[in-house]
């Protein structure tokens, strides 16, 4: 006979009152373990879309006068009479730690054209690259092609030029394959054409005025791949688009914040539930409690018996909690999210944390019940009988 | 050989804001090997007096020493250490825990002592045979007779091989021929050097003793 044998009699015993504590803790692990679950996978998801909003990395030649922007952002100083960066350098930026986290590199060369009467600016740009960089362009007509113009929108208008028609620039002949319609940024007043068009035209070959990154900052933030960048391109100024990632960081945190806040008040519940049964079960045991102690058991004996059933039972239900947790997030998540690919895996170390809340939760709350069983007094106990 | 004194126990219970003296100004001394009875009506201080033998109720003054131990000047974990090496108990109504078996109840002063699973095994095999219930111990206490039970309480008391057995009236609940046996059961332990004190209503019971204290409105009016 041993303490831990009498513990788990007891509690085989008294299996209505284990079965009730075991809900308790089981409520509040499920309800934790699902909140967090369903808030990663809600979290990850949101990830992967703000991912798809776009550039949030902008690469731009070191300067300390002329401010541009574009597109509401701050370009730092490109100046088109300034050492722009050298095509080949950015090159650099597949060999940094964190390469796979790129998922696009947009060159792009700025210069100033005269189309008809109207002066406006070029720029030419890695289309292939755009379809990630810009995903929000919708595109009437098609994408250039050797000879091929796409034109903002506002652009077109003002040139009065549509799709198919001829246009010179710098005595070179061009046809408008496409027109961008409206995207309430600086593209609509542009016109666009190939990287290596703009650059012959321009007279700017092998070289960039910027460079847009679209970087997947899932498993890494943003700020480290601009520091690997940085190291790769010293003579370029590389800064992230700060709008973006802290409207995302935002997101996040806020739901992060709700999912903890609404745990610790479910654990809460649950450590009442623990410490309101176990009062009762120690008050339903005073002559079994004043037998021990009269044969013999220090008061530490009579608390390990409280402690052992409590660890028992709330190692069972961390357990039971995270995968209560699991299955009520893979349910839930249908019903919060209308993406069909997010998916809610199995995570060991949320199911860790479960189990050692659990047992944090369980012994936390048994610890005035096993200080009430100790005090009994075996003579009160007994007399009591 | 002096083994269990006690000098002027006095013990009083608090009722209100009014002071209750339970027994007042107790002396005597058992010898060891003693069978000592504690007779008396209801109220007359008998259960206080088997308590405070009992290392559980701290007198309200006067000492009590076993073996020389002034118990109540022990510390509380000490005192447990005391009952559980020194002292075996029979309590009125059993108090067997009703989801062990037969052998776990007997087992159980032994589950804090540092013995293997086995010798714990052996030695309450052993106190069920010394009180005939040899074979019945996986059964539970609500599958065995008032009598049966008495001698599980019986063999708890004594699995740990106590100096002294303390009884409150260990045959209360027991028909007469089931209360003999009992009696004959505690004369047998007594006959093998272990000193037993036992509370009894029972002149029949005290017969069996070997002395018997008298207690009368919580004072000692008899000694002999």
């Amino acid at each position: 006979m041993t303490l831990k044998e009498i513990a788990i009699k007891n509690l085989i015993r008294r299996k209505s009152k284990a079965a009730f504590i075991l809900a308790g803790l089981v409520i509040g692990v499920t309800t934790m373990v699902a909140v967090i679950s369903l808030v990663d996978a809600m979290s990850s998801d949101i990830n992967d879309k703000l991912e798809k909003y776009g550039a949030n990395i902008l690469v731009v030649p070191k300067t300390e006068n002329l401010p541009l922007t574009y597109g509401g952002i701050s370009l730092g100083g490109v100046s088109f009479e300034m050492e722009e960066i050298r095509q080949e350098d950015l090159i650099r930026v597949g060999s940094i730690k964190n390469s796979a986290n790129v998922a696009a590199l947009g060159p792009i060369v700025l210069g100033v054209i005269q189309v008809k009467s109207n002066r406006a600016l070029l720029a030419g740009v890695d289309f292939k690259a755009s379809k990630i960089l810009k995903p929000w362009w919708q595109v009437k007509g098609t994408l250039p092609k050797e000879n091929g113009v796409l034109l903002g929108g506002e652009a077109a208008q003002v040139m009065k030029l549509n799709v198919g028609d001829p246009l010179t620039i710098k005595d070179h002949p061009f046809i408008v394959s496409g027109v961008l319609q409206s995207t309430g940024s600086q593209d609509d007043q542009m016109v666009f054409t190939r990287l290596s068009t703009a650059q012959s035209l321009l007279g700017k070959e092998g070289r960039v005025s910027m460079a847009e990154v679209a970087a997947l900052c899932k498993d890494c933030p943003v700020h480290e791949m601009v520091r690997q960048i940085s190291e790769v391109l010293p003579g370029a100024k590389v800064m992230a688009i700060q709008q973006v990632v802290k409207s995302r960081m935002e997101t996040l945190a806020h739901f992060r914040k709700f999912s903890y806040g609404v745990s610790a008040i479910v654990l809460l519940i649950g450590s009442l539930v623990v410490l309101v049964t176990m009062m009762g079960s120690i008050r339903e045991r005073t002559d079994e409690i004043g037998i021990f102690r009269a044969i013999g058991f220090r008061k530490s004996h009579v608390m390990r018996i409280v402690f052992i059933e409590a660890g028992i039972v709330s190692g069972l239900a961390g357990f039971l909690g995270y995968l209560g947790g699991i299955g009520a997030a893979k349910i839930a998540i249908r019903f919060f999210s209308e993406s069909q690919t997010v998916s809610v895996p199995l995570n060991f170390k949320l199911a860790g944390i479960a189990f050692v809340l659990a047992l944090i939760v369980g012994l936390a709350s048994s610890v005035y019940p096993a200080l009430m069983a100790a005090r009994l007094d075996p003579n009160e106990a007994l007399r009591a009988l | 050989m002096t083994y269990i004194v006690a000098e002027n126990i006095v013990k009083q219970y608090q009722n209100g804001h009014a002071p209750v003296t339970a027994i007042s100004d107790i002396n005597f001394e058992i010898e060891a090997g003693e069978f000592v009875a504690i007779m008396g009506e209801s109220g007359a201080g008998k259960s206080t007096l088997l308590s405070i033998m009992g290392a559980m109720n701290a007198p309200t003054s006067g000492s009590f020493r076993v073996d020389d131990i002034d118990i109540y000047r022990l510390k509380q974990d000490q005192r447990a250490d005391f009952r559980r090496e020194f002292l075996g108990f029979v309590f009125q109504s059993f108090h067997l825990i009703p989801y062990l078996t037969v052998e776990e109840n007997v087992m159980l002063p032994l589950t804090t002592v540092r013995k293997t699973g086995k010798e714990k095994k052996a030695m309450a095999e052993n106190a069920l045979a010394s009180v005939g219930l040899q074979g019945k111990g996986h059964r539970l206490p609500g599958q065995i007779s008032g009598g049966e039970k008495e001698r599980v309480a019986v063999a708890r008391a004594i699995v740990n091989q106590p100096r002294v057995l303390l009884a409150d009236e260990p045959t209360g609940n027991l028909d007469s021929k089931t209360t003999r046996e009992i009696m004959q059961l505690l004369q047998r332990l007594n006959s093998e050097d272990m000193t037993i004190i036992m509370v009894t209503h029972s002149q029949e019971c005290a017969g069996y003793t070997r002395r018997i204290l008298q207690l009368y409105d919580g004072r000692l009016v008899a000694s002999g």
